[in-house]
């Protein structure tokens, strides 16, 4: 009985080692995102909590614990309840298979990749919920919206993974990260990161494909009715899922936790935080985005996504393979 | 082991539970909410077994599109109000005897299956499949699927395949005078085609044409 009680608390040890500052992490990232949102548009954005404004999020936080929790009266009451708290925990769940070095990991699964896909695709249910519980029609409209937005884009990013998985032999994210020791795959495999980034903006529901909460037809889409705790659970949700997005974006191109060059000043730093480094590069990609691009419309976002996306993702697949095929490079173990 | 077990009840108990909450529910959306949690308790046992492919494609596919296409349809079509209007116009008689009948096939098909299985264990030929406990069952999977079974692999896609157009053809319909967008016309589009200078005369005006 003892032994299942250490066992327990070195597990629960490891998930806060990591859980911790990933909640840290999600609440600067916010302040990250709106310094360079306004950088771009040449504002100055949050500067007056703190040195350069870094404790708005917490002073946001705060805001937000004090608000009083309105629940519509019409609304289906545990589904309103369950949504935020369904989106926030299956972004938080999705972290134990990331790779942080070598060593560090939670849950070294044999099919972490699917993990991930899996956890990402049933992120969608906390704002189909959420949309549908309001009993409302702006924040219906959007989660349906958001709905078709997302299942359509998950097909693209499942391709994007095989193309990868040809490469890897493995759907281990450890044995991914290994498989790039000597050429990260945004080289050979260029176009599908650039889809992967655009269906990555799609799937965490940012802009340019910001539809589910567009503000100027849906007020905030299925955010409308929520407020105070539980709206910033699924605000914070949504900024770890585009955490992870980043993450995963890093493992499956940018070689996750090796060093761009394995020469001398680069080898020495650790390679939990070139993991950091490659996340955060990717997120003010994200956040850049956001900045310059404007909003699209939903058919043409729909026609991105199933007729240019998946027959061009799906072109790539055949390609990749008959590569590997002819110069005999298959990955076989 | 005991660890094992008591999760091994939990996730039995609560997919049996959501089960049949499934069709006791009132609420057309909750049944398909514990549909999905069926799947989830379902997918999750599938891991204990250490079938972890087959748990992980369980979540993607059926939880992950499956389902949502389902909530979206439920909840577009307000099943609840049809269901009840049926139920009062039509007599009880007529609908409980098809159910039945569904229900009893499905049941002799389970019994058939594991029956089949119990009892004459080598019908099937298991022998094909050679169990190392290097490989992982992802790779056991790929290499029969794509040597002995390729197929009937090739089979059952060709049947989603027809089953997907048929949808398409099913709802398609031709509307006229739709607009569309086409980026090709946009792109290609120069300036003598959109601006012309015209010198009109007096009180005459200038033809536009659409």
């Amino acid at each position: 009985m003892i032994e299942y009680l250490i066992i327990l608390l070195s597990e629960i040890y490891k998930i806060s080692i990591l859980l911790i500052p990933v909640l840290t992490a999600v609440a600067m990232i916010v302040w990250l995102d709106r310094r360079v949102w306004a950088f771009v548009q040449k504002r100055r954005g949050p500067n007056v909590v703190g040195p350069f404004g870094l404790f708005q999020s917490l002073a946001d936080a705060l805001k937000y614990v004090f608000k009083e929790i309105i629940i519509p009266a019409s609304s289906n009451k545990i589904i309103f309840i369950l949504a935020p708290i369904v989106t926030m925990t299956l972004a938080l769940i999705a972290w134990a298979v990331i790779p942080f070095s070598e060593t560090f990991v939670i849950a070294d699964i044999n099919v972490g990749i699917l993990y991930l896909f899996a956890v990402s695709s049933l992120g969608v249910y906390g704002i189909i919920m959420g949309g549908w519980a309001s009993n409302s029609k702006y924040p219906f409209l959007g989660s349906i919206r958001s709905a078709a937005q997302m299942v359509s884009y998950e097909v693209s990013i499942g391709i994007i993974i095989i193309n990868v998985l040809l490469c890897v032999g493995s759907l281990n994210l450890s044995d991914i990260v290994k498989a790039q020791q000597n050429l990260w795959f945004v080289i050979p495999l260029f176009p599908m990161f650039v889809i992967f980034f655009i269906s990555a903006l799609a799937e965490t529901n940012r802009p340019p494909f910001d539809l589910p909460e567009a503000e100027a037809e849906l007020v905030a889409g299925y955010q409308t009715e929520y407020s105070g705790m539980m709206y910033a659970m699924f605000w914070l949700g949504e900024y770890a899922n585009i955490l992870l997005m980043c993450a995963m974006g890093s493992i499956l191109f940018l070689g996750g936790w090796l060093s761009p060059i394995d020469l001398f000043p680069f080898n020495i730093i650790p390679g939990a935080l070139w993991m950091i480094f490659k996340i955060l590069f990717l997120f003010i990609l994200f956040a850049l985005v956001k900045a310059i691009v404007p909003r699209y419309r939903y058919d043409q976002l729909m026609k991105l996504g199933w007729k240019i996306f998946l027959p061009f993702s799906l072109t790539w697949v055949v390609l990749t393979a008959g590569y590997l095929l002819y110069f005999d490079l298959l990955p076989v173990n | 082991m005991i660890a094992h077990s008591i999760f091994f009840y939990i996730f039995s108990f609560i997919a049996i539970f959501s089960a049949i909450m499934v069709t006791v529910s009132k609420n057309t959306v909750h049944s398909v909410f514990f549909l999905i949690l069926d799947f989830i308790s379902i997918s999750c046992l599938f891991i204990m077994i250490g079938a972890e492919f087959l748990g992980m494609i369980m979540l993607i596919v059926y939880v992950g599109a499956v389902a949502i296409l389902f909530l979206f349809v439920v909840m577009m079509l307000n099943v609840a109000q049809q269901k009840s209007e049926w139920f009062i116009s039509r007599d009880k008689s007529t609908h409980i005897p098809v159910g039945l009948l569904v229900s009893i096939i499905i049941f002799f098909e389970l019994i058939i299956v594991i029956g089949g299985w119990k009892y004459k264990p080598n019908l099937v030929n298991s022998s094909l499949i050679e169990i190392n406990s290097n490989t992982t069952n992802t790779q056991l999977l790929g290499n029969i699927i794509y040597t002995d079974y390729v197929h009937l692999f090739q089979l059952s896609g060709m049947i989603l395949l027809v089953a997907m157009v048929g949808a398409i053809v099913l709802t398609f319909r031709k509307r006229s005078g739709v607009r569309k967008q086409s980026y090709f016309k946009q792109i290609s589009r120069e300036k003598k085609d959109g601006v012309e200078l015209t010198n009109p005369e007096t009180n005459k005006g200038v033809k536009i044409d659409a």
